[in-house]
């Protein structure tokens, strides 16, 4: 039927390769997503209580980072940078480039969050006599983690996701590794059917364990 | 006579033309597969909230698999493999497909959201003054529920947009590839992709802040 011969053997022998690739792209994009989330949430704070140039300075960051695509972000921290004389390691450009994006669009979801847990929560806390550290760590913070734990889960199989752009800037993660293979044997259909597939499983992982966890969580 | 030759020129007047044209290249590429992909998204929504048990276990999984695995291993896949089955696409040709497919499976999932989000009383009032099937899913259901996910459309038309740059990935010269050319010849990386960085940001902007006008507007 197609005068194409599939070879799936050179692909099932660096099977092995593949996955650890595949763990080395969980790991950035964990990362990136824990940095995210601790910068995403500064930058809500400072939005919305703060005027001046710290404002202005989270503003553009939020706004550059949904405004461009990754890819760019990421030829920006590989490129731009290397042009005034810092060198990142691929590594460090992804997990640079990754969290920077996701501080951008995480700092969004957390502004709603905030937004959806009513004022009064926090003035009854201070009422009760905590602290604002206090008010905001244990009354208010995690009412917000709990209206943007769906939010956060999708924003985590997109650093799955996008982290696969690690391959054009050479980084050897899943799709970099699949790219390296694919060039070196010519399999090139064969090597990226199966990333896909490694890259399906792994999205499913995170979304049972990210379920898992909700009923762990979020249980009365 | 010239003792050296310079093989690196500046960044001049014609190379702001050629990043211009590439921003529109990237512009066509998303308004045509953004336009089909919504038109075809819509009707696998519809198809997912009617079809019930038969569409969530045919075409559910198919979209499901879209959203799951990364655009960029997608593009290649599907470039390596249209030869294979005896098609030979271009760049664009494959780039507008998978970015359509890509854009209906996000749409589908919005879609059925808002059909979803009209109230089944209102397209039972609406059957009972006499309107049929179809005069209710365009007079009711659409306006209704069109308002209703229209912000997350827009969400949807703002990342296809930006993920379009992942196309250079095949030899498609659009704006994020020619700013590439542009370094190369250039060697002026930062300030050719703070240029190309506006171009999208130019483009994606305007449509996010309408969007956001558009949404108070009808929260009024």
């Amino acid at each position: 039927m197609f005068e194409y011969n599939f070879h799936w053997r050179p692909v099932l022998k660096t099977l092995p390769d593949l996955i650890q690739a595949g763990l080395t792209t969980l790991e950035v994009a964990t990362l990136s997503m824990v940095i995210g989330i601790l910068l995403g949430l500064c930058l809500a704070l400072i939005r919305m209580n703060m005027n001046g140039p710290l404002k202005w300075f989270a503003v553009s960051w939020i706004e550059m980072a949904r405004n461009t695509p990754a890819l760019f972000q990421l030829f920006f921290f590989g490129f731009g940078l290397g042009a005034i004389g810092i060198n990142l390691t691929p590594y460090t450009i992804i997990l640079a480039g990754l969290s920077f994006n996701c501080a951008g669009y995480l700092a969004e979801n957390f502004r709603g969050g905030f937004q959806a847990v009513p004022d009064t929560q926090l003035k009854a806390a201070r009422c009760l006599g905590m602290n604002a550290w206090q008010a905001y760590t244990r009354i208010v913070i995690p009412q917000v983690f709990k209206v943007i734990y769906h939010p956060i889960t999708n924003q985590m199989v997109w650093a799955v996701l996008m982290s696969s752009l690690g391959m054009l800037i050479g980084f050897r993660e899943l799709s970099g590794e699949t790219q390296f293979f694919a060039s070196r044997t010519f399999r090139i259909f064969e090597y990226f059917a199966v990333t896909a597939v490694l890259y399906y499983v792994i999205v499913k992982i995170i979304l049972a364990a990210s379920r898992l966890l909700a009923m762990r969580l979020f249980r009365y | 006579m010239q003792d050296s030759i310079s093989f690196f020129t500046g960044f001049g007047v014609n190379d702001l033309w050629f990043l211009g044209e590439a921003a529109l290249k990237t512009l066509w590429i998303s308004v045509l597969s953004i336009s089909i992909g919504t038109l075809l998204g819509t009707f696998f929504g519809w198809v997912l909230h009617e079809g019930k048990l038969a569409a969530t276990l045919t075409i559910a999984p198919v979209l499901d698999v879209f959203r799951s695995v990364p655009l960029i291993i997608q593009l290649v896949l599907f470039y390596n493999f249209a030869p294979i089955i005896g098609l030979n696409f271009d760049p664009f040709v494959s780039g507008v497909v998978i970015l359509t497919f890509y854009t209906a499976a996000l749409v589908a999932n919005v879609a059925r959201g808002g059909i979803e989000a009209v109230p089944p009383s209102m397209r039972r009032a609406s059957r009972s003054l006499g309107m049929s099937y179809w005069q209710d899913l365009f007079h009711v259901v659409l306006p209704i529920g069109g308002r209703a996910v229209f912000p997350a459309w827009i969400g949807v038309v703002l990342g296809v947009m930006k993920d379009s740059a992942l196309v250079s990935v095949l030899g498609y010269v659009e704006l994020l590839k020619a700013s590439q050319v542009l370094i190369t010849r250039t060697q002026e990386p930062l300030l050719i992709l703070a240029i190309a960085g506006a171009f999208y940001f130019a483009l994606s902007y305007p449509i996010s802040r309408y969007a956001h006008k558009f949404e108070q507007r009808w929260s009024k």
